[in-house]
């Protein structure tokens, strides 16, 4: 049966027709869905692991028991992955292993723009990179093959356009997998002797791709009916770009295994076509390398290198005439994201501002704490860097800042990536306070599961890592519990933590409003009698709240009744519905 | 048939996700392709959200550029506004008439633009009004001003009431029926 999916959905599919087995993975847009997906096939093994290396380092041990595995992970969570990455290069794999990873250009819902591709050169492991999702199904079969054929890994690389588009998808049936394990310690144990004796198989094993590559069906040229006197060399969705741009009117060299890259086909193409550009998001990766066999293109002097393309950018660059559009003149005023009504994070955030502290913030939900009015944070790296971060601010400024600064992370991030930081923090002695933003699931990729909420990806009960003890256990004698919706609670325990010569640790604990258990009560409403126009709730930046004819107004359709906001006015103008 | 495209824009959180499904579900049923395409993520928090639905015999690029689209059906007065340049010349917006004040606005560094539709109109775009709000509230839920824009959208399509309403069974949970049918119907109906 034909179906639309969502090119996640149909990458999911198509593992699980290939037999996979085993799926590890930790949650980032654009790449969440593939092991939500996954999560609900029955005769299977799905999991979010704590962080993208440990997820990869499972999906290793599945295939070398024998079982084809997968992890999937953002190109963010790639770099966390990066270290068993390249010496799985080495050892190859026992049963297919392939490795999924979604590149975000124009940045969605990221923090930087990075091409994975480069990885897939550098870890010298082959990349497929599918155009939409009958071919995210497809390739995950091909890819599996590969990963046994050529003993690597494989990359499948999507991005956000391929990753969350919709469209036609025929289905199969799974083909169960299974090899046995044979203990082979030349292979497995890369200890120098092992390694230096394995990385001449890498190096031939990249030639044998390269020939495949020059056949492949994964790579193809679509002719063109002759019109045009240039030919385009493509892949990804920017393939589909240029087939809606020129239609059949050109000659397309389309590649769907992006490393290595063929050297013939590339070389027999040009000499067909004349003259040939090279169509890619992000990196000149496809254009270096034809400039590197000695193929003259246009590439990146053409097409920009930032953020993502479509029809409109390509048509731009050859400078094919505008389909006329409508303007207005008046100012439309953006409408950036932000905490939702209810936000436990937003009182907490309330309290930082308020106290004029410097805070460094993570990755998730709470980076919204940086807009306006709350304004309320003073750097976001990466998955982690809040904790570190604060170690060596408070290293540097001592006295200075150790009683004005803190950090914000998430529980998942914290479970990701922060508790490392905070065994530095812990061990090494900074005077620093860390503040959890305990919200109890991983928010911003829209609610997946995680070590501290004691359920697993299925919705299961699962282990349960007791924040309050593990941060005790690593050395944090000073260790509070406060609820985001008592601004006066939080103010009293920030000030006390950060008065407090030790490292202490503050876990501003309450769910998501967005979670299904967590039910709202009836919203508020302003009596505009009692209300003074006074603007204070203003600079509680809730999006249920705005201000008409000199008074507050409660948006009845976005209000939860958490009932922050009433404890904010002076006048007690917020008042509840009558039962 | 030469591709058609239909956008569906926003605020997070309105709900436009069971209106593109019911679409895509409707499309692939009439035998299309079809591409649906929309940003997850950081976005949807409160903020702008746009949803491209395109069909006709082959889709290529998922998304939905200046100038190209058929119909924009907002869900949010100044939102149709925003996407306004990504309509076709004589195009349609179907847009709800709700006003939801983004950050700037509510915390007074912007004003929101009061007779935007007005604006619309007298630079030649097609505008079709619709309180989808209150619609929604008479057929028993404010939740389902989704359904209501999808009922007021089918009156510009040939493909028969019966089938949007057989793609609507599908698409929403069997306690939520009859009120997004009623939803359907109160759009397509006024």
């Amino acid at each position: 049966m034909k179906e639309l999916m969502i090119g996640n959905a149909a990458l999911a599919r198509g593992l699980y027709e290939a037999g996979c087995s085993v799926i590890s993975s930790y949650p980032g847009t654009p790449s969440t869905e593939i092991t939500e997906e996954f999560a609900k096939f029955d005769d299977t093994y799905c999991e979010w692991a704590p962080n993208e290396k440990v997820a990869a380092e499972t999906a290793f041990g599945a295939s070398l028991r024998g079982k084809r595995s997968a992890c999937c992970m953002k190109h963010v969570g790639l770099n966390v992955a990066a270290d068993p990455l390249f010496t799985m290069s080495y050892t190859g794999v026992n049963a297919g292993m392939i490795i999924c990873v979604a590149d975000d250009p124009g940045m969605h819902s990221s923090q930087n723009e990075q091409d994975s591709r480069h990885y897939a050169i550098a870890a010298k492991v082959p990349m497929l990179e599918p155009s939409d999702s009958q071919e995210a199904l497809d390739f995950a079969k091909i890819a599996y093959e590969i990963s046994e054929q050529f003993d690597t890994p494989v990359f499948i690389k999507m991005c956000t356009r391929v990753a969350h588009s919709q469209s036609i998808v025929e289905k199969g049936e799974r083909t169960e997998f299974a090899k046995e394990y044979v203990k082979n310690p030349k292979k497995y144990i890369m200890a120098p002797a092992n390694a230096i004796a394995r990385h001449p198989f890498v190096e031939e094993r990249t030639a044998k791709l390269t020939e495949y590559a020059e056949t492949s069906p994964l790579n193809r040229i679509e002719e063109g009916s002759g019109e045009k006197d240039f030919g385009i060399i493509t892949s990804s969705t920017s393939y589909q770009y240029v087939k809606e741009v020129f239609g059949g009117s050109v000659s397309v060299l389309k590649l769907g295994m992006v490393n290595p890259l063929p050297v013939k086909l590339i070389k027999e193409f040009a000499e067909k076509v004349g003259s040939v550009y090279v169509i890619e998001e992000l990196d000149p990766i496809i254009e270096t390398h034809c400039r590197n066999i000695g193929v003259d293109v246009q590439g990146k002097d053409k097409f920009s290198i930032l953020g993502e393309f479509s029809q409109k950018t390509i048509a731009d660059s050859f400078g094919l005439e505008k389909k006329p559009a409508v303007t207005l003149d008046t100012d439309i005023p953006v409408r950036p994201p932000m905490m939702c009504a209810g936000c436990p994070h937003r009182g907490m955030y309330y309290v930082l501002a308020k106290n004029k502290l410097t805070v460094l913030g993570d990755i998730g939900c709470y980076t919204l704490g940086s807009m306006p009015p709350l304004n309320a944070l003073d750097m976001t790296l990466c998955m982690g860097a809040s904790v570190s971060g604060l170690h060596g601010y408070n290293k540097a400024g001592k006295e200075e800042t150790e009683n004005k600064t803190v950090c914000v992370i998430g529980d998942s991030t914290f479970i990701h990536s922060g508790v490392t930081g905070l065994i530095n923090i812990a061990y090494n002695q900074s005077n620093s306070t860390v503040i959890i933003l305990d919200n109890s699931i991983t928010g911003m990729t829209g609610h997946q599961q995680n070590p501290t909420t004691g359920l697993n990806v299925k919705g299961d009960p699962a282990g349960k890592v007791d924040l309050e003890s593990l941060c005790r256990s690593v050395g944090i004698n000073s260790v509070r519990v406060v609820d985001p919706y008592n601004l006066e609670e939080c103010e009293r325990v920030v000030k006390e933590e950060l008065a407090k010569n030790e490292p202490s640790v503050i876990i501003s604990r309450r769910p998501c409003v967005l979670l299904k258990y967590v039910k709202p009560k009836k919203p508020l409403h302003v009596n505009t009698d009692k209300c003074k126009g006074c603007k204070r709730c203003m600079k509680f930046g809730c999006p249920a709240i705005s201000f008409r004819d000199g008074h507050a107004v409660v948006d009845n359709t976005l209000c939860i009744g958490c009932g922050v906001c009433a404890g904010l006015c002076p006048f007690e103008a917020f008042e509840s519905e009558v039962e | 048939m030469a591709t058609k495209n239909i956008m569906i824009v926003g605020v997070g959180g309105q709900g436009s996700l069971l209106a593109s499904k019911l679409l895509g579900r409707l499309l692939v049923d009439e035998g299309y392709d079809v591409k649906v395409s929309e940003v997850h993520g950081m976005s949807q928090r409160g903020g702008s959200v746009v949803t491209y639905v395109k069909f006709g015999d082959k889709v290529y690029s998922p998304v939905i550029e200046e100038g190209e689209a058929d119909f924009i059906v907002s869900f949010e007065k100044i939102e149709a506004a925003r996407y306004i340049r990504d309509l076709k010349a004589g195009g349609t917006v179907i847009v709800n008439t709700q006003q939801i004040d983004p950050m700037p606005v509510i915390i007074g560094n912007a004003q929101y633009p009061s007779d935007i539709l007005d604006e619309m109109k007298t630079k030649g775009v097609n505008v079709d009004a619709i309180d989808a709000l209150s619609l929604a509230t008479q057929a028993g839920s404010s939740k389902a001003c989704n359904i209501v824009l999808m009922g007021r959208l089918a009156k510009y399509f040939d493909i028969p009431v019966e089938k949007w309403e057989a793609a609507v069974e599908k698409c929403v949970k069997p306690a939520f029926i009859e009120i997004n049918k009623k939803a359907f119907d109160l759009g397509y109906n006024n």
